[in-house]
């Protein structure tokens, strides 16, 4: 049946520990994961609660698929109330923690209330219990994780953490498990430091079972990975490249955000990009990039593994940065590097690691930072400010020691851990923070890719490319080629990424699956291994209610119709350069046209037709 | 006249070996399309999946159709996606 219907609660105000049974009717209707999760949230919190107060929940979930077979099936989320916008939070990871979670035998971990002093949880199969952080607070994610495991002298153990960032109130923390893979978006690590959890610990040998039909199981995910390793993206371009082969598509394109977004198109860009890390440099004879990695169970191995060249100044002397670890993903390498006009690859990479040794979203860090810049270069941020730093644009050096100043909550690096809305709001011009509902946004600027501005203004979680992803469609032409700079039939577009990507990660599975699959290949897998009736008209409506049940939390918390909008830059200063030169986004055309194709109101709320259909 | 021609991702290894930052400068007739652009190059078409012309997207339709001008840029990926 895919989930072992055990969900763990764990009163953390108590220290109290109880396992339930799983809601199998919300199981039915929300499938897993992100859907699951969020109902689970939805039901048991005040939308208008403090995110940061003890009345919030932090919800760690898997899919039904996570730990199985099936490629790629080994994702988690952690579901939250988000403090950086406010909205409902639900941060995606890899690794191998997800896996380890299922089994251990639980679908979901909800953690309520706050513990009088920091604790981890250790959990191991049936037995969890709430353990003394002391000596771990204070320390990294990576300094944590190695005393953790010498603490159990168990090498299998997995592990998820928050650092010091966290507990310095940053307000976008991620929580990074297995060392360098992280639910990194909307400051979910922030939520589970205010709650004084600094790390869970896991170790699951129960192996995942009750598929509904193995043999029918198997059949489905053989063929699934058969189209995986057959398609020449899945099977040969994100193994060899990674995420970072967009570089140089999207400056190409012209839709490469530059400079705090002022420019479209970045002309270091080809230095920092997939290409540029296999090259060898002139430094020390390597190439940047070790190898690629994969995440449990992934037939795809998209992963980056990179080494810093010793003699690059950020560190010299700094034997703790010498080895192997995550390296530059394209969301890391344009927010940090195109975003602030850094081209600087090795500062870029440190920089990422410092991301992943101490718990921060590298793609809101590095948009805070170019928001920085421009408020210096306009005087209002100044040296005393920053303690001497000198913000300006191009700078690897400000870059690389605003990382660690955020990283550790010291000096400037306060201001920077506020993200970009709070930082341009405290320094006059809240027009700089280029954001949406309060989420800086990803790499794609929405005025050469028209429907991804859509896409950002009306996701549920802010400014996010992984709640629509129309770029597959209108840049590389999957599953069908749109033209990016017309808004015609972007609104049914922006609709039907959204739904389907809730189902996605809904299941256990990882999103750029779809690279190649359709639901058409995940459903299969899916009818499978669970019980009941998971067609593909099913799973489709469980994504569009997933979408409408985020939104109504959202309208609930106070977001309205309002708050689906752009920045003022990308709705009235046109692109300068590229093919999009001349045009701003054109939202106020595409918006309306979503709404109804949503079935909601013209104020953006779902209509009760639409509830009841769905539902909700 | 002369044009930029990019490869990129796993078809660089078909540019000349002067080729630099995965780029080069090529003197071509007048006339020429993309796809003779791409078969100089030995670039198989089944691999040209993205096309793009100063930018712009050139469909497969189109590819033995457009006109390469003075100064333009054509730049080519194999199938390629992130996130």
């Amino acid at each position: 049946m895919g989930w072992t219907r055990n969900v763990m609660r764990v009163n953390l105000t108590s220290g109290t520990i109880k396992r339930e049974p799983l809601n199998m009717d919300w199981a039915n209707q929300y499938l897993g994961q992100r859907g699951l999760a969020s109902k689970y949230l939805v039901e048991e919190i005040d939308p208008k609660v403090d995110p940061l107060s003890p009345e919030n929940k932090l919800i760690f979930t898997t899919g039904p698929l996570t730990g199985t077979m099936a490629s790629t099936g080994g994702r988690y989320s952690v579901v939250t109330k988000g403090p950086l916008t406010g909205a409902i939070a639900c941060s995606n990871s890899g690794g191998f923690l997800g896996a380890e979670l299922k089994g251990a035998g639980w679908d979901m971990i909800i953690f309520e209330g706050k513990s009088p002093k920091p604790v981890y949880l250790y959990v191991e199969n049936d037995h969890a219990e709430l353990m003394d952080a002391s000596e771990i607070w204070g320390r990294s994610i990576w300094d944590a994780d190695h005393i953790l495991h010498a603490r159990h002298q168990d090498p299998l153990i997995r592990i998820a953490a928050v650092g010091r960032a966290a507990e310095q109130g940053c307000l976008f923390s991620a929580i990074v498990n297995d060392l360098h893979r992280a639910a990194g978006r909307s400051g979910v690590g922030t939520v589970m430091a205010s709650k004084n959890v600094k790390a869970v610990v896991l170790r699951g040998t129960r192996g995942v079972g009750n598929i509904k039909d193995p043999k029918a199981f198997m059949q489905a995910v053989n063929a699934g990975k058969k189209v995986l390793a057959d398609n020449a993206v899945t099977g040969q371009g994100l193994p060899k490249y990674g995420t970072q082969v967009l570089m140089n598509v999207i400056n190409e394109i012209g839709a490469m955000p530059t400079r705090n977004m002022r420019d479209v198109q970045f002309e270091g860009a080809s230095k920092i990009s997939g290409e540029a890390m296999h090259e060898v440099r002139a430094g020390d004879g390597r190439a940047n990039l070790v190898t690629n990695a994969a995440c449990f169970g992934c037939t795809i191995a998209c992963g980056r593994i990179s080494v810093i060249d010793k003699n690059h100044y950020t560190i010299v002397n700094r034997p703790q940065y010498w080895g192997a670890s995550g390296g530059l993903e394209y969301e890391a390498a344009w927010a940090l590097g195109s975003d602030t006009g850094v081209s600087d690859l090795e500062a870029l990479t440190y920089a990422n690691f410092l991301c992943n040794e101490d718990g921060l979203d590298p793609i809101t860090l590095g948009s805070t930072i170019a928001a920085a810049m421009e408020l210096y270069e306009a005087g209002l941020i100044t040296k005393e400010h920053t303690g001497g730093l000198e913000l300006k644009f191009g700078s690897a050096e400000a870059v690389t020691r605003l990382t660690e100043l955020t990283c550790r909550g010291e000096g400037f690096g306060r201001d920077i851990g506020l993200g970009s809305r709070r930082l341009c709001e405290k320094y006059g011009r809240p027009e700089l923070s280029m954001s949406v509902k309060g989420l800086e946004f990803p790499a794609y600027d929405p005025r050469g890719i028209q429907g991804m501005g859509l896409a950002y203004a009306t996701s549920n979680r802010g400014a996010c490319h992984l709640r629509g992803y129309t770029v597959a469609s209108e840049v590389l032409g999957i599953p069908v080629k749109t033209d990016p700079l017309v808004t015609d039939g972007k609104a049914e577009l922006v609709k039907a990424f959204q739904d389907a990507t809730s189902v996605v990660d809904s299941t256990g599975l990882c999103v750029f699956t779809t690279f190649a699959w359709t639901l058409n290949d995940i459903q299969p897998q899916v009818a499978a291994a669970c019980e009941g009736d998971w067609s593909l008209e099913k799973l489709l409506e469980v994504g569009e209610r997933i979408w409408n049940m985020e939104r109504m939390f959202n309208n609930a918390a106070g977001f309205t119709a309002k708050d689906d909008t752009l920045p003022k830059r990308l709705l009235s200063e046109p692109a300068q350069t590229g093919p999009a030169k001349g045009k701003a986004n054109d939202l106020q055309k595409m918006l309306p046209e979503y709404y109804k194709v949503r079935g909601w109101t013209p104020e953006g709320e779902p209509l009760q037709a639409t509830r009841a259909r769905l539902g909700l | 006249m002369k044009v930029k021609f990019k490869l990129y991702a796993t078809l660089s290894d078909f540019l000349p070996s002067e080729a630099c930052d995965h780029q080069i400068d090529a003197e071509v007739a007048a006339g020429t399309t993309p796809n003779q652009m791409i078969d100089s190059h030995g670039v198989p078409r089944r691999l040209a999946h993205l096309v793009v012309l100063n930018g712009v997207y050139v469909p497969p339709s189109e590819r033995d159709r457009a006109i390469l001008r003075d100064g333009d840029t054509l730049a080519v990926w194999p199938p390629v996606a992130g996130g």
